[in-house]
């Protein structure tokens, strides 16, 4: 009971910020929202027990990202109102046709679930009894059965710490 | 009932007036160790020896005029201080204090929660408190301010990369993230982190000292040259706000260190026989006196040292700090594993 109340109430505040987010007028409030709007995903995750994932979602997305989000918000002077940012080659049609495919993937996704339940996909190799909370487990977990993606992923990173350092310094 | 939620109330209160009051003292002791270390007597006048004079603060403070400028944009201006000082002040929700002591016949922690993220949840914390340091700069429509909270934020995230690599390799050293169990990891292996780890401790001190910008990092508020940083145009209470939560984020990280390093609650030489009488002392009384130790090592080093130039800052942080920092982790890692097999 007291679960469902908190999933709710914070779905309900998660979608709120969300929609704070697209329609405030001044982009630094949007920027705000969109913290807000992490940090109570972050609550969900500990609602779930993830507490490892809720720590990682503030410090990478809220404490990370979004910083450079508000520097680049806040040196680019955006105090313009929206109204005159109308640019000729704005595709209207095109972005509202992409939106609806993407609201009606969302509608099925929901449907689906909703009429054929997803099952919890049960971990290849059974985890050892010393991982018993939840760091070890996700530890464990990308390090046996997700490990090649996970290399993947660190080497993306890389490429792109290399190339952001290549873009910014020309005459290295 | 009670377990659940009277008794993490009672310690959140007692907890938060300890630190509101710690607070108050430290600005005053700063100020007395300054004077001392300038050959001067310091706040004489309220009370004997200056006892009453934080009090005296806190009433000129509430009663000041409180200032918004005119063209500041409002809703951020009023957030900002609120921003910075709620995430330094929930960090010490898992910070222990001391182990479990029977109080009344019923078993009582002397922390307010043992996350086993809890090393993790204090980084996320002090992550989200650069918020209000940039928007203090940004909302105010100052160019002054607004200097200030970029050098800030951008020294807070620099020097935040180094202060975590150190957390890595102390983790590796306890083997655990939650802050009770690398005090007892302490506690098992007989000696303090601080000599098991003495670069990442080294590391650790000169991030703290640019994390709460604090001399010699003082920069984003250097008078000299930005009148006061961050919150030039805040006054009144609001003001108190950021100078509150300084103070905070300098007890806080006392506070870390005294765990990761220092043994948290724990009598000097724990494993040694014949030293049990210091362990007629309680354990948080321990505690508080190893953090204001390190704390006095920030005033110290405040009227010791000048200030560093903004390059040299950003260089010290990422050319030496933050390679260091990976180093030690890599050695630290190493050790584990030969002694391990």
């Amino acid at each position: 009971m007291g679960e469902a109340i908190a999933f709710y109430t914070f779905a309900a505040m998660i979608l709120g910020f969300g929609v704070l987010v697209i329609t405030a007028r001044n982009t630094v409030h949007s920027v705000l929202f969109l913290v807000a709007n992490f940090l109570f995903v972050a609550a969900l995750y500990v609602l779930l027990g993830a507490q490892f994932l809720a720590v990682i979602q503030v410090i990478v997305y809220a404490g990370g990202i979004v910083v450079l989000y508000l520097f680049v918000v806040m040196l680019v002077n955006l105090k313009r109102p929206p109204e005159a940012h109308r640019d000729r080659r704005r595709k209207t049609g095109l972005g509202l046709a992409f939106s609806l495919v993407i609201l009606a993937e969302v509608v099925a996704i929901a449907v689906f679930g909703i009429v054929q339940p997803a099952q919890l996909a049960a971990p290849k190799a059974p985890l050892p009894p010393e991982a018993a909370n939840n760091i070890e487990q996700v530890g464990w977990m990308l390090y046996t059965q997700y490990l090649v993606p996970f290399e993947v992923a660190s080497m993306l990173l890389l490429v792109a710490m290399v190339g952001a350092i290549v873009l910014a310094r020309r005459e290295l | 009932m009670i377990d659940l939620i009277v008794l993490p109330l009672i310690k959140i209160v007692f907890v938060l007036t300890g630190v509101l009051i710690t607070v108050m003292y430290l600005v005053l002791l700063e100020r007395k160790v300054q004077a001392w270390v300038q050959a001067r007597l310091g706040p004489m006048r309220v009370g004997p020896h200056g006892v009453l004079q934080p009090i005296a603060d806190v009433v000129k403070l509430f009663v000041k005029e409180d200032v918004t400028p005119v063209r500041a944009e409002k809703w951020v201006f009023t957030l900002a201080p609120i921003i910075v000082l709620v995430p330094s002040l929930i960090a010490f929700a898992v910070i222990p204090f001391g182990p479990e002591v029977n109080l009344f016949g019923r078993p009582v922690p002397l922390y307010i929660t043992d996350l086993n993220v809890g090393l993790l949840y204090i980084v996320s914390v002090a992550a989200i408190g650069v918020y209000g340091i940039i928007l203090g700069g940004w909302s105010s429509n100052s160019k002054y301010p607004l200097l200030g909270s970029l050098r800030s934020s951008a020294q807070l995230i620099s020097y935040e990369l180094a202060v975590t690599l150190t957390f890595v390799s102390v983790i590796l050293a306890a083997g655990s993230l939650s802050m009770v169990q690398i005090v007892e990891a302490q506690h098992a292996n007989g000696v303090w982190f601080a000599f098991v780890q003495p670069v990442a401790l080294f590391i650790y001190g000169v991030g703290a000292l640019a994390e709460t910008n604090r001399n010699p990092f003082d920069l984003p508020e250097a008078e000299s040259e930005l009148v006061a940083g961050f919150h030039t145009e805040y006054s009144g209470m609001r003001f108190a706000l950021f100078f509150l939560a300084e103070y905070t984020n300098m007890i806080v990280v006392s506070a870390v260190a005294t765990t990761l390093f220092f043994g948290g609650w724990l009598r000097p030489f724990p494993n040694v026989e014949w030293l049990s009488f210091l362990g007629l002392v309680p354990a948080w009384i321990w505690f508080t006196l190893k953090t204001f130790a390190l704390l006095y090592v920030f005033l110290w080093i405040r009227a010791t040292l000048p200030r560093y130039r903004y390059d040299q800052l950003m260089q010290l942080g990422w050319k030496w700090l933050i390679p260091l920092a990976i180093a030690n982790i890599v050695v630290t890692a190493a050790v584990k594993v030969i002694l391990g097999s």
